[in-house]
């Protein structure tokens, strides 16, 4: 284990370079440059945390724990096992790419580019915190900047998305915090005042005092009715998920992300939809998974529905939709609904078969996997929607084009590429994740696996609609002059493109990091 | 040493009588030197304090035939709150850097309100906290009454006769107490071990709890608050929420709780209640003001409701989240009336929500709009601001003991967000479009830039919010060993920890 704090000097750097940057005022050219730089660094800093990360182990690594404040069981204690290091990577990667998405912004640049950076180190905070107090300092934080870039930047309706955004992700915020004050007292002890610690919380929801704690020592009694201890706890259960349901989302939460997916720009949505709404599934993953199964199992059938739903209402939805950035935000709902889908059917069993483990590990693979691809390649869409709105004005309806290929060819052949990584084609990235997703969930929930199938189908639909809408068709005489990608947007984009085929043609890059994370998690499943 | 923090107050005040009425620079001087010397003694008393201690100060008969005694002490409460006056009294003094009506007699005032804040936080007598606390509520009036805007005359008098009546039922409850106690002290260490009969507790503790949180601002006692804010000039707005609403809650802890434990056993509920519709009706009534000034006025009361929730939690947890919240509001609302009321009214020369929309302030004023943007997010309860810290221990405490209720307070934080935002994007960030010969446009032209005594304001209220939001033992490792001094032994009594 290293002797530097690496994590700190990963958390704060962009925090650091984010303040510096606000203060440049007009000076734009600085201020992108240095934020560049900046995202660039914290990408390299990243790599070299990827590097010496033992990938024999799934064990939390690179662990600091410091006293904060005793009397509430507050540390300041961060590390990362695999699916923190992965998250932490994809922050890292997707930043640049919004920073250079962006690059052409007037308005008070110096001051969008601080907010992205510190929207970075609330990210990073929050994949690395493992303290709920502390953890809860960045997912709360990192909405600030978020807000801001959606108000000050957005389009027409950005003010009533931002509002929404911000008030629909505070309620679940609210019910979450409230859910881990009643836990924080449920776990008073004589000699600690009370357990905020993820791994601890953990560890007790595993040897079961956890549940004794919440159903001992937490009474409630509303209109002369007493609750009893299993409602009690489903109760707490209900705060916290409610919490990460909003953000990940799942339906029926979900009526804030098209309108700010849609009105932010796209930089800004890549950002939103690469890295921010993986915090929800991280929660999942990360809190509700280990800290809650039991209830989890309990409630397996509705949420495996709701997982479902979710699944198949927004790909028809994206189906409906003609604006290509609602089209996607719908589209991002979809491939998260897997994710979510292949949680709860983990946690649906708890046996000890062992050929169970095999199929609850690849599914949670697939649902690391899927968090990273999605990310990357839901940013590298939103890309190509921002130059397309570059290059039309802010045109983006899928009516509003038609046979772009003729004039732009490299431009459809890339975004070609990045759609068909999102619908999930074979050797490239998309696939592995959702085939991982599936080959776990079938055995575990088959029904449910069948019914997300048809997710699966719509998703192909809209995809090849957007193709045959944007690209092919007669061409709209109106975009005669459609200028192709130049060749530095070819150069930055071709990045992306590589590592999605790199990642679809040989997943083992990842596989290697997150499989003993996955095979750990599933261990501690059991109860 | 912590004495003079109300000496070095009442010497500037006698000094500034002293001046010519020409001098005004020099008034302004000797009103910031004093403060600056009150928040240095404050912060000296602060890091020599030892924690767990009740530090006497100074201790001599003043009428020794009715057993009353100059008697100043303090333990860890009392001194965050001293600490609290000091600086809203140094942010007040910054933040009226441009008074120019009757500048000696303002700081005067201001002075003599400091002062006998001061001094009911340090006062171990009843007689003599009364004594200060009723030195507190007269400068409040003229301050108000000569220098306010928006229906000034209203505003004070509201506030004074408010005041008045909750003195009234005060004093009335500490003279039964001192009858019925034997009539030998007003030694509030010697009252608190003095076994009330339980039927004069049953009546004498809503009386001075209700007296005393009127100035509080517990609903449905709370109307004077918004007006009185409204009314008053920055400064004193700042020093009305930030320090003279915690003397109310001070009282209501010092005295009615200290005193009367049974009746506080059994009227807890009934003000916990209060406390949270308090919170929950704050929240909405400042979602649909119309005036900037007014929301943030309802929004105190909504803050100050989970002052008066942590209070009767009556566990450690909650009651340090509610001293500490008394502090962390003190310093925020202190600055968001900053903003209002000096950086934003007296430019733009209006508060109404709908005008300021049209003015896009954020280009305008682009400080004042990020100042706001800082102390509304540490409003909100954001975590990492000392709101968070505090709010957080008062519901872990209510959690405790009314469930219910920290449900319910849940939606008032909910609705918090959503007033903050509502005026943030009303104030800030309109995009109304602004006609050429629009009045408001020619604003723009005359608007000054923010001063540096505003900056420094500013920063330090800010500065001060995320020290203690991050690092919150700086007071909590002052606050909660208070709770083991035989002042709290009621806090053991009431069974929970």
């Amino acid at each position: 284990m290293s002797e530097l704090p690496i994590l700190t000097i990963i958390t704060l750097l962009p925090l650091v370079s984010g303040i510096i940057i606000a203060g440049l005022g007009e000076q734009k050219k600085l201020a992108r440059g240095l934020a560049l730089a900046s995202s660039f660094l914290s990408l390299a800093l990243v790599l070299v945390l990827w590097r010496s990360f033992n990938v024999a182990s799934g064990e939390l690594q690179f662990v600091e724990k410091h006293e904060w404040i005793p009397t509430l069981g507050v540390n300041y204690f961060v590390a990362v096992d695999g699916l923190g290091l992965l998250m932490v990577l994809l922050t890292a990667l997707v930043t640049p790419m919004a920073t250079l998405a962006m690059w052409r912004v007037e308005k008070s640049a110096s001051l969008f580019f601080a907010l992205v950076l510190f929207l970075q180190a609330g990210l990073f905070g929050t994949f690395t915190a493992l303290n709920f107090f502390h953890w809860f300092i960045f997912w709360e934080l990192s909405l600030i900047p978020a807000f801001f870039l959606v108000r000050l930047w957005g389009g027409a309706q950005r003010a009533p998305a931002a509002t929404q955004f911000f008030v629909y992700t505070m309620v679940g915020s609210v019910a979450m915090l409230l859910a881990f004050l009643a836990i924080f007292l449920a776990t008073k002890t004589d000699s600690a005042p009370g357990v905020f610690d993820f791994p601890q919380l953990a560890a007790m929801a595993h040897d079961g005092s956890l549940n004794v704690a919440l159903q001992d020592k937490l009474g409630w009694r509303l209109l002369g009715m007493e609750f009893t201890a299993h409602q009690m706890t489903m109760l707490i259960f209900g705060g916290v998920l409610l919490g990460f349901a909003v953000k990940v989302p799942l339906m029926p939460f979900h009526t804030w992300l098209p309108a700010t997916y849609a009105e932010a720009p796209s930089g800004v949505t890549m950002l939103l939809t690469g890295v921010m709404s993986k915090m929800g599934v991280y929660g999942f993953l990360r809190i509700l998974l280990p800290i809650f199964p039991e209830q989890m199992q309990w409630l397996r059938t509705p949420l495996l529905g709701l997982a479902v739903i979710t699944i198949v209402f927004s790909a028809c939805a994206a189906f409906a939709q003609r604006d290509l950035k609602r089209i996607l935000a719908y589209s991002s709902i979809n491939h998260l609904g897997y994710c979510l889908l292949a949680v709860f059917a983990v946690a649906k069993f708890s046996g000890n078969d062992a050929a169970l483990d095999t199929e609850k590990s690849a599914a949670l693979n697939g649902v690391f996997l899927q968090m990273f691809n999605h990310g990357l390649t839901a940013a590298t869409l939103f890309w190509f929607v921002a130059l397309i709105e570059q290059r039309s004005g802010g045109l983006r309806s899928l009516n509003d084009f038609g046979g772009l290929r003729k004039v732009a060819p490299i431009f459809c052949g890339l975004m070609g590429i990045a759609l068909f990584s999102s619908l999930g084609l074979p050797g490239l990235n998309g696939f592995v994740g959702e085939f991982l997703i599936f080959k776990g969930v079938f055995p575990l929930a088959t029904c449910s696996a069948a019914f997300s199938v048809i997710g699966l189908l719509v998703t192909a639909i809209f995809i090849l609609t957007i193709l045959q809408r944007v690209f092919n068709g007669p061409l709209n005489e109106k975009w005669r002059g459609f200028p192709d990608l130049t060749l530095g947007e070819q150069a930055l984009l071709s990045v992306p493109i590589v590592l999605m085929f790199a990642l679809g043609l040989n997943p083992q890059i990842l596989l290697g990091v997150i499989g003993n994370t996955a095979v750990q998690m599933v261990e501690r499943l059991k109860f | 040493m912590l004495a003079w923090t109300v000496y070095i107050s009442f010497l500037g005040v006698l000094v500034l009588m002293l001046l010519p009425k020409t001098a005004v620079r020099e008034a302004r001087a000797i009103g910031f030197a004093s403060a600056l010397g009150g928040l240095l003694v404050a912060l000296l008393g602060f890091i020599e304090f030892k924690a767990g201690e009740i530090l006497t100060i100074s201790k001599c008969p003043w009428v020794p035939s009715l057993g009353i005694e100059y008697h100043l002490a303090a333990d860890g409460v009392s001194l965050t709150l001293v600490l609290l006056t000091g600086l809203a009294a140094v942010g007040g003094i910054l933040f009226s850097w441009n008074i120019e009506h009757r500048v000696k007699e303002f700081f005067a005032f201001y002075l003599a309100l400091i002062g006998g804040v001061y001094g009911v936080f340090l006062s171990f007598d009843l007689f003599l906290l009364f004594v200060f606390y009723e030195i507190a509520i007269v400068p409040k009036y003229f301050i108000i009454a000569i220098w306010g805007s928006t229906r000034k005359e209203y505003g004070a008098m509201k506030l004074a006769l408010y005041s008045f009546v909750g003195s009234a039922m005060v004093l009335i409850g500490l003279i039964a107490a001192y009858v019925v106690s034997g009539g030998h002290s007003m030694n509030v260490l010697e009252l608190a071990q003095y076994p009330f009969p339980r039927d004069f507790q049953m009546w004498a503790f809503p009386l001075v709890f209700v007296g005393f949180a009127i100035l509080a601002g517990m609903w449905p006692f709370h109307t004077w608050a918004p007006t009185g804010h409204v009314a008053a000039p920055t400064a004193a707005s700042m020093l009305l929420a930030g320090v003279v609403m915690k003397l109310g809650a001070y009282g209501c802890l010092r005295v009615a709780m200290t005193l009367f434990p049974e009746g506080l056993e059994a009227w807890k509920t009934w003000v916990a209640v209060l406390a949270v519709i308090g919170i929950v009706y704050g929240a909405m009534v400042a979602l649909v003001q119309k005036d900037f000034k007014f929301v943030i006025g309802y929004s105190s009361v909504s803050h100050m409701g989970f002052v008066l929730l942590g209070l009767v939690t009556l566990n450690t947890i909650g009651l340090s989240g509610a001293v500490l919240q008394m502090f962390s509001h003190g310093i925020i609302a202190g600055l968001l009336f900053a903003v209002v009321g000096r950086m934003v009214y007296e430019r733009a020369h209006t508060r109404e929500l709908s005008v300021l929309e049209g003015m896009n302030l954020v280009k305008a004023m682009p400080f004042a709009a990020v100042t706001f943007v800082i102390a509304g997010a540490a409003s909100m309860g954001l975590p990492g601001f000392s709101g968070f810290v505090a709010e957080l221990q008062v519901l872990i405490g209510a959690w405790k003991t009314f469930p219910t209720l920290a449900v319910i307070t849940g939606v008032g934080i909910v609705i918090g967000v959503a007033y903050t935002l509502r005026a943030m994007q009303k104030a800030f960030f309109g995009e109304v479009e602004v006609k050429p010969t629009n009045v408001c446009d020619e604003h723009h032209h005359e608007m000054d830039a923010i001063s540096v005594p505003e900056r420094l304001g500013a920063a330090m209220l800010i500065g001060v919010s995320l020290v203690i939001g991050l690092y919150p033992r700086l007071l909590l490792d002052v606050i909660v060993p208070s709770f083991d001094s035989p002042l709290f032994e009621w806090l053991k009594r009431g069974g929970s920890q």
